[in-house]
């Protein structure tokens, strides 16, 4: 576990002179270049993307290196999948290195369902690559034509003669570097043997043993324990701190460095009473509470950047349509703030060694850790080294860097290497949340039912979904960053699933009020053939029975869509609601089409378990706040998906081989709300529109 | 010091009435594959068997464990062979980042210690306190029913 000091990152030297053989023996490489960012913007070159390369090394196996991290979402088997694919070889033969910054390419990080589009792409290109330079070393040895070599399960054979040799022989000796030529043709989805088929995933036996070493579980000889110091509010200034008392205690470490204060002690126990002995003195400033957070985010838009970038699109003349609408409707929707609740709260262990620091860190962006450990510690890039072990799922709540920096400040200071785990409580309040959304429509119709005028204005939660995926002559969609009291930041398809809510709910709304079966309706606006498909798919699996105007006879039936980074959702839920109100999900089916499916198995496990975590957001997940401090931070009181709140989930996927492969991690979500919550209106006639619809279990 | 049996060896360790379990497991014997979740006893993480019945680890005094039989998920396969229960939450792809995998596996084989072949809502009801977030709860169910079944071939009873 320990850094050689004399590394330098394979990023940060040029493909071909990268010490590949020194340190996984002789063979072959091929490289694709990543695409870094562009300081002048995303110009010509396109958006920045990470790149991968492909060690085919003498015992026959393929090392594949890809910059983006595994934290639960089984992206590490996919991946695999697809470079056995390439290269023919069995799944046992292929070795992935994922998120270290030392080996990988750089990345700019796992979020926003881009491992398969981006990092599948480009392992199926570098492996095509390197299938086309392993059947040139088989032509030469066996003396054929390339077109006469078969590639399979690690041998090379010739066709005519019937001469064969094994990968590891081809390579013996070599020392040989290539680049993806730009002609690379990847397998294409409809050939595929086995990618597209199930697969269990690489890791299995290491998990059911408990052998699967987390962040949090890793452990240096001489380690020390780290707390940092938190302010007790949102927005709390630190006035003085005393760390007298702290550093008195046997083997403990205290320090104060810019805004950080942090302890170390030999173990977890000592760490937490060192932590007590700070003495700390804290200004606050009043923050705003709960009750007034929608008047408040209203009243303070702020500039948007990053991706909260503001969005405006317009098409047609929306104030004229509005005009001589027969039938319009003006709704708000809300979603609350959610927190990500990982199992494993965030964790960080770092090592220093002659002057470099190694960080092994339960991130979902290496590259980005690194650049900030080393801005922070005035280090060259070179210096230090993130290594991201297997992490206890991530949810897009682990981007940020502070808590690396934290324990490579305090392990500099103690002179050990420093392990820093969040209690739950900390994961809890010192975390970000995902984004509430305050989202406005106003829409107007003909008296036969067509959408004439959408109006969508979505405040602080980002533009993700905003677009209507149905045809609509007259549009006006905004989004508007504000100034969020709570900390908040990447959720698993956070814009998405709140402006997926209200837009699914209010086309529902407008359905109802033009006498209009809710699939009938938009089937009759899609735009798109794909989802409409999916919509058409799932209606009839459900058994989905026109109905013009809710039953409200206490059992209901609900149906949404979504269209988000390429992926398409239908999702149907059926529920009850019996005379005390208390709400049962009876049932959940939900379609789903993503492209080319690469892993089966995985993907059917994605749109379950975000069927699951969107019910959370749907039904009672809430972080409640006053005046800055975060009111439920535990399980007991943040209340989560549990055994007993799981209906049937029938899952149907979709596949598109002559379509590119998408991410299925994150759209599988977005249309849960907005079943459920038409599902409710049916059973009850009553319209929710705040997420969570049934805080307290029960339809109000 | 006191000896502590865990997965049928016993281990000298300090008996500190402040001491839970899962910090002796943890942070002194190094098992690290029961996970601490949240500390309150919530979320089912930290689930061992304590004489064959599980219980939650960070709400377990350290001391009350002393003279009984603990196995943790280090402790359940024997060499190679998986354990029952392990094997079916392998087949059934019941994980996803795996970090609530050994508490589930852990209240599995207690549930499956008292009722052979339990229903699904019987299911649902003994490992309501054990948390996923990644939402793989059906997978689960689905893999506690083929270990009921692995057992039951197999001819033997769970251990």
């Amino acid at each position: 576990m320990t850094a050689s000091p004399a590394v330098i990152p394979f990023d940060l030297l040029p493909p071909n002179e990268r010490p590949y053989f020194d340190r996984f023996g002789n063979g072959l490489v091929v490289v694709l270049p990543p695409r870094q960012p562009d300081p002048s913007g995303w110009g010509a070159g396109g958006p920045p993307h990470g790149g991968a390369w492909i060690h085919v090394g003498e015992d026959g196996k393929a090392r594949a290196f890809i910059g983006k991290v595994e934290v639960g979402q089984g992206t590490r088997t996919a991946l695999s999948l697809l470079v056995a694919e390439e290269l023919r070889l069995p799944l046992s033969s292929v070795e992935l290195t994922m998120g270290d910054t030392d080996l990988c390419p750089w990345d700019m990080g796992t979020f926003g369902s881009r491992s398969m589009p981006d990092a599948g792409e480009h392992l199926r290109l570098t492996g095509a690559a390197t299938r086309t330079f392993l059947t040139e070393l088989a032509a030469v040895r066996l003396s054929a034509a390339p077109t006469e070599v078969e590639l399979a399960e690690g041998t090379a054979k010739a066709r005519d003669s019937g001469r064969s040799v094994r990968y590891g022989e081809l390579v013996k000796g070599l020392r040989r570097v290539e680049l993806v030529p730009s002609d690379a043709k990847p397998n294409p989805p409809s050939k595929w043997t086995r990618a597209g088929r199930p697969a269990q995933d690489v890791g299995a036996r290491e998990v059911v043993t408990g052998n699967r070493r987390y962040t949090s579980d890793l452990h240096i000889p001489g380690m020390l324990h780290g707390k940092v110091l938190f302010p007790p509010s949102c927005g709390a200034k630190l006035r003085s701190v005393d760390l007298s008392r702290a550093q008195a205690l046997p083997g403990v470490t205290a320090i104060h460095e810019g805004d950080l204060v942090a302890v170390a002690a030999p173990d977890l126990r000592m760490a937490f009473a060192a932590l007590k002995a700070l003495r700390a003195e804290w200004e606050a400033t009043p923050q705003p509470s709960e009750k007034e957070i929608v008047e408040y985010l209203r009243h303070h838009p702020v500039e948007g950047e990053d991706f909260w970038d503001m969005v405006h699109h317009e098409t047609g003349d929306v104030g004229a349509a509005f005009g001589s609408a027969p039938v319009s409707l003006r709704e708000t929707y809300t979603t609350a703030y959610i927190a990500h609740a990982p199992m494993e709260t965030r964790a960080v262990l770092a090592s220093w060694e002659d002057g470099r620091l190694t960080v092994w860190l339960g991130t979902q962006t290496p590259f980005r850790a690194r650049e900030a450990v080393s801005d922070a510690l005035e280090l060259s890039p070179s210096n230090v080294r993130i290594i991201v072990p297997p992490t206890g799922s991530g949810f897009g709540g682990k981007h940020t860097s502070d808590l690396a920096v934290a324990a490579a400040r305090l392990a500099k200071a103690a002179g050990h290497p420093v392990r820093v785990v969040f209690s739950r409580e900390e994961e809890f309040t010192q975390a970000y949340f995902r984004p509430m959304a305050v989202v406005d429509i106003r829409s107007a119709a003909e008296q036969d039912g067509t959408l004439t005028a959408w109006e969508f204005h979505v405040l602080n939660a980002g533009a993700s979904a905003a677009r209507l995926p149905y045809r609509v002559a007259n549009q006006k969609i905004d989004n508007q960053p504000s100034d969020s009291p709570l900390s908040q930041a990447s959720y698993r398809a956070l814009a998405a699933t709140a402006n997926n809510f209200a837009r699914e709910s209010h086309l529902d709304e407008v359905a109802a009020r033009v006498g209009a079966d809710p699939v009938e309706y938009r089937l009759r606006h899609l735009a798109d053939d794909r989802l409409a498909t999916v919509l058409r798919t799932v209606a009839e699996r459900a058994g989905w029975s026109p109905r013009p105007a809710p039953a409200a006879s206490g059992s209901g039936r609900g149906i949404a869509v979504g269209l988000e980074k390429e992926g398409r959702v239908a999702t149907f839920a059926e529920v009850r609601v019996p005379e005390d109100r208390h709400l049962e999900v009876v049932r959940i089916v939900t379609g789903f089409e993503c492209g080319a499916i690469v892993h089966p198995t995985n993907l059917r496990s994605q749109v379950e378990g975000g069927t699951v975590m969107a019910m959370g957001g749907a039904l009672f997940e809430a972080i409640h706040f006053e005046n800055g401090r975060i009111l439920n931070p535990s399980f007991s009181r943040y209340r989560v998906p549990r055994f007993r709140d799981i209906p049937p989930i029938e899952v149907i996927l979709l596949d598109r081989p002559d379509l590119p492969s998408q991410g299925g991690g994150e759209t599988p979500l977005i249309a849960v709300a907005p079943a459920i919550a038409n599902a409710i209106y049916d059973a009850t006639g009553k319209r929710l529109r705040s997420l969570p619809l049934t805080p307290d279990g029960t339809v109000p | 010091m006191t000896k502590l049996r865990v997965n049928g060896t016993d281990h000298s360790v300090p008996i500190d009435p402040d001491r839970s379990l899962l910090y002796v497991l943890r942070e002194e014997l190094r098992l690290t594959g029961t996970k601490y979740g949240c500390g309150e006893g919530e979320c089912g993480a930290c689930k061992v068997l304590v004489d064959g019945v599980a219980v939650r680890a960070c709400q377990t005094p350290v001391g009350e464990a002393v003279g009984r039989s603990i196995v943790t998920i280090e402790g359940l396969a024997q060499g190679e062979h998986l354990h029952p229960v392990q094997q079916a939450f392998v087949e059934a792809g019941a994980f996803q980042c795996g970090f609530c995998t050994s508490g589930m596996i852990i209240a599995a084989v207690s549930l499956l210690a008292r009722s052979s072949q339990p229903s699904v809502e019987e299911i649902r009801a003994a490992m309501d306190g054990n948390l996923c977030r990644c939402g793989g709860y059906l997978r689960i169910i689905d893999a506690v029913q083929r270990a009921s079944r692995l057992s039951s071939g197999a001819g033997g009873a769970v251990p």
